[in-house]
């Protein structure tokens, strides 16, 4: 058993994908100018008063009980009050004493098996401007604000401490991410801003009682990132027992160049953010009929349908995975097994052939340029042994980069197979008359020329001769003597 | 008579029949304003070209029908906290000394579709903190009816203006008093509608759960009149209730029998100024003549009335504060550093000393550590402080208080001692606490000829009871005929 025990608990922040903002009808749009999505609300103008979003309600809502969460019946705003200047009140409109839900779980898979993770508690806030110091590579005297994403809503995910590794930690956030995508109320992609994670992680002695001195980690920028932070900070804090250090209860950020954390200096840390009770909001009450509601909006959840496409499918444990991973992506899949009932063939040609190109032209799923319908059509004709599996490949790029369907396209550049003995006989005849060499090769024993004559044979029907047919004929052919 | 000295309900008669144009109104006003200011000083801004230029729209329309509007063609003053698009709001404060608001408040959007005319910004305390328009950082009002005394506060640019006939009508805000406080030192008329009844969208925040907009005039029937325009439901304030606003003028009876009007006995006590509680009780004879009952009632928890309200307000105002900074827009001091610096010089250098001192008070009261002994322990009390209101709602249907312990007090008298000052409130405060309507009507004038005024507090949503019992005694009396020699 090993000597430490880690202890590590996340703190999410997901946007969430409402048209307009959490108190104003500002709208959420990534990548806009900057300070073109702004009004006096959300830059705290004097005299202005925050409306709540009923939409980012709903989405929270139905996170809160896609986490198995207790949803509050009434939660409160509270005021999270200290001064920055991509916060244009110099507060932030969070919930404190009385959140919006509390006592859930994340089920994640781990070294083969599952494990609940629990999730303290999930509150509804608003998100602040952003600061920049450079514009391009180029650092200015002074810095920009641009508050477009000020007041978008916010969700903060709280876990319990009681994520056992790093390992674990990545999972985690990997399943919260597929759930999430799952619930359509945010994208999740760390890239864009849309999740945001800070870490808290101590050790102590397996079998101890008492927690040990924890530290925050922040600033990573990807799942990885965090992955890897905290391995660092596990192996840092072990050298620090071991060494007899002291360790200090502090924040350190993630500098993913050096792969190292560093304390953040001290004077940014003693912040008592004076919480009380928004007095511009009244309690947000979400009463039964409303949650019943939004429960029914739910969608099948990542793992009933990943557990669903194992049993129904007849599909492995990682195939189902992979295919699960995006709603999306699960929904294309059933709609072409739905079509050509081969579950395992169409998972094949959907991972490899299909999610491959997609990934190369960085294209999501909805906008793939092969539908469904064409896709089943395909596999269909190949069952038919219209076409080979071979050709198939080549059809299937046409179709990828021009949208048509694969009937089309074997009309057009006439692919049908040709099964016709007579026809493969006669260019078999022509191949060992041309190729004396390799004829000769094959009777003295040599397997491999074989395999040369079927390519000419492949080559001269332009692929299309079906290569079972054309190897059992050759063989007859090499059999005999010329 | 000049037109300026007359009531909105007046002129809107002259209107109606054609006998005056809105040009004419906003002129005399005018000439008012030039011929008094300058001694008063209740204006910040004066909106003179835009105001002949409404006044001339409305009168455009009115040539040809029905006068466009509950309100239209008469001249109202808003006082400096509330937001007009594209006019400067200052808050008669350094820090905004220069902001002109992108938008509008509710409460003035609702004024222009009843085709008001805005003539200018009133001064008051900065950021509505105090009671006697001493603490703007543009220099101080003075009260009409003798130059050397305050005209009350925070509202008090919009008081004087209503008493001196610079405006017709004003708008202002009440957040411990400062509409009724100001409306009692200069023998106007001031209403403090319940917590929720008027927007606040575009009122500059001091105490969020405290503030309120409200009317002056320089009778119960002008403020009436007022309430129809401004009460409403708005979908931009949270805090503003969704019920049906009556028609407030239906209550200008002068029927009060059987009114049970509540006197209680914590406001009349020793510090109340003798000619206050003199004309007081004699006003309270005079509503008994009239048909109304009076019953003697306790709230028992008014002593902690003050203390409430200085740790709520300040611990609101500190975080509603904040948000000035210089980064967006008002005062950025010119010499800074870096950010900490840019925060503590701009502010520093941008509020005056009473802003500060209830900021800082107010975050300590909200600090880790104080906050339950404070803020929470002050709002526990404070609903105890309303239930002594349901409670005594069960028994009567108003109840009468001196507006404030004494007639207006000299200019310079009780800057230095800020408790002192607080305590002026000490008669108001309790209805915002317990977000309850209050009015504050002349009852009288010192031997020095200072007005004295008599507040009505009733149930949450009943202003129709204030407006009634108020109109039924200002018929019976004369006080609102008074003017000040200037």
């Amino acid at each position: 058993m090993a000597k430490y025990e880690t202890i590590i608990g996340l703190e999410v922040h997901v946007q969430l994908k409402t048209e307009s903002k959490l108190f104003c009808g500002c709208s959420t749009e990534f990548g806009a100018l900057p300070n073109t999505h702004t009004c006096p609300i959300c830059t705290g103008m004097p005299g202005v008063l925050p409306v709540v979003n009923r939409k980012a309600v709903e989405y929270a809502v139905k996170s809160a009980l896609a986490l198995n969460c207790e949803v509050a019946t009434r939660s409160v705003f509270a005021r999270k009050n200290y001064f920055y200047p991509d916060l244009p009140k110099n507060y932030q409109i969070s919930q404190y004493e009385e959140p919006l839900a509390q006592n859930g779980y994340l089920e994640i898979r781990v070294d083969g098996g599952a494990r609940k993770v629990g999730i303290a508690r999930i509150n509804l806030e608003e998100d602040a401007g952003k600061l920049l110091h450079y514009i391009g590579s180029r650092e200015i005297d002074g810095s920009l604000v641009d508050f477009n994403r000020c007041g978008i809503p916010l969700l903060e995910i709280v876990s319990t401490p009681d994520i056992k590794s790093p390992e674990e930690a990545y999972s985690y956030l990997t399943t919260l991410k597929t759930m999430l995508r799952y619930l359509e109320v945010s994208d999740c992609d760390m890239e864009k801003g849309s999740l945001r994670c800070d870490a808290n992680v101590s050790l102590r002695l397996a079998g101890q009682k008492e927690l040990g001195v924890k530290t925050e980690v922040k600033n990573m920028n990807s799942f990885k990132a965090i992955e890897k932070a905290l391995e660092y900070e596990v192996k840092r804090q072990i050298g620090a027992i071991e060494g007899k250090e002291r360790i200090i209860q502090e924040t350190r950020l993630w500098d993913e160049k050096m792969e190292r954390t560093y304390p953040m200096r001290s004077k940014e840390e003693a912040h008592d953010y004076r919480y009380f009770p928004e007095p511009d909001l009244v309690p947000l009450v979400v009463d039964e009929r409303w949650l019943e509601e939004v429960r029914k909006t739910i969608p099948e959840l990542p793992d009933m349908r990943r557990q669903r496409f194992i049993k129904e499918y007849g599909l492995s444990e990682y195939d189902a995975g992979v295919l699960t991973a995006e709603k999306a992506l699960a929904e294309y899949f059933e709609e072409v097994a739905e079509l050509y009932t081969n579950p395992k063939a169409v998972g094949n040609w959907v991972m490899v052939e299909l999610l491959g190109r997609l990934n190369a032209a960085n294209k999501d799923i909805r906008e793939s340029p092969v539908s469904p319908p064409q896709l089943a059509e395909l596999l269909g004709l190949i069952e038919a042994g219209t076409i080979s599996g071979k050709i198939a490949k080549t059809i299937f790029q046409e179709m990828f980069d021009t949208g048509k369907s694969a009937k089309a396209i074997v009309e057009e550049k006439k692919l049908v197979q040709i099964t016709d003995e007579k026809e493969i006989g006669k260019i078999i005849e022509e191949v060992v008359r041309e190729n004396p060499g390799a004829v000769e090769e094959y009777r003295k024993g040599k397997e491999n020329a074989l395999g040369h004559l079927v390519g000419q044979v492949m080559r001269k029907s332009q692929g299309r001769a079906n290569p079972q047919l054309v190897n059992r004929m050759l063989k007859e052919r090499l059999g005999r003597s010329i | 008579m000049e037109l300026c000295e007359l009531t909105a309900h007046e002129l809107l008669e002259k209107l109606e029949k054609r006998e005056v144009s809105s040009e004419d109104i906003v002129r005399s006003v005018f000439e008012r304003i030039g011929q008094v200011e300058n001694r008063l000083g209740s204006f910040v801004t004066l909106t003179e070209e835009e105001a002949f230029r409404q006044a001339r729209d409305i009168d455009k329309v009115a040539i040809k029908g029905k006068l466009p509007g509950a309100l239209a063609g008469i001249p109202v003053a808003i006082k400096d906290n509330i937001c007009i698009k594209n006019v400067k709001t200052t808050c008669s404060s350094h820090i905004l000394e220069n902001f002109i608001s992108p938008y509008e408040a509710t409460v003035v959007k609702r004024l222009r579709e009843a085709g008001a005319v805005f003539i200018g910004k009133t001064n008051m305390d900065e950021f509505a903190m105090g009671s006697s328009t001493e603490n703007s950082y543009f220099g101080i009002t003075r009260n009409p009816w003798d130059l050397n005394h305050i005209p009350g506060g925070s509202s008090g640019g919009s008081a004087v203006a209503v008493a001196s006939d610079e405006t017709i009508l004003a708008i202002g805000s009440d957040t411990g008093g400062s509409i009724r406080q100001p409306a009692a030192c200069c023998g106007v008329v001031g209403l403090k509608p319940t917590y929720g009844r008027v927007s606040r969208y575009g009122l500059v925040a001091f105490a969020s759960s405290l503030d309120q907009i409200g009317p002056f005039g320089k009778d119960v029937e002008d403020v009436a009149l007022l309430m129809n325009v401004i009460a409403a439901h708005d979908e931009r304030d949270s805090t503003s209730v969704n019920l049906d606003v009556p028609d407030y003028s239906k209550s200008l009876t002068e029927n009060i029998k059987g009114i049970k009007i509540g006197v209680p006995k914590e406001y009349f006590i020793k510090g109340l100024d003798g000619e206050v509680e003199k004309a007081v009780k004699e006003a309270i004879e005079l509503l008994q003549d009239l048909g109304a009952i009076t019953v003697e009632i306790s709230l028992p928890h008014t002593e902690y009335g003050v203390a409430v309200y200085y740790l709520i307000a300040p611990s609101e105002a500190s975080a509603n504060l904040a948000r000035y900074d210089g980064v967006r827009y008002g005062y950025r001091s010119l010499e800074i550093g870096d950010l900490l610096d840019e925060y503590e010089k701009s502010r520093g250098e941008g509020f005056g000393p009473e802003v500060k001192r209830r900021i800082m008070l107010g975050t300590y009261a909200l600090s880790r550590g104080y906050y339950d002994a404070y803020y929470l322990k002050a709002q526990k009390v404070r609903t105890l402080i309303k239930k002594d209101f349901d409670g005594a709602f069960e028994k009567v249907d108003a109840i009468i208080t001196p507006t404030a312990p004494t007639p207006a007090f000299k200019i310079g008298e009780k800057v230095d001692d800020p408790l002192q000052m607080y305590l002026s409130d000490i008669f108001t405060i309790s209805a915002n606490l317990a977000s309850i309507p209050g009015i504050s009507i002349p009852c009288g004038f010192s031997k020095k000829g200072l007005p004295i005024g008599l507040q009505l507090m009733a149930r949450p949503f009943d202003e129709e009871v204030l407006i009634r019992i108020a109109y039924a005694y200002e018929k019976s009396v004369d006080w609102y005929k008074r003017k000040p020699k200037l």
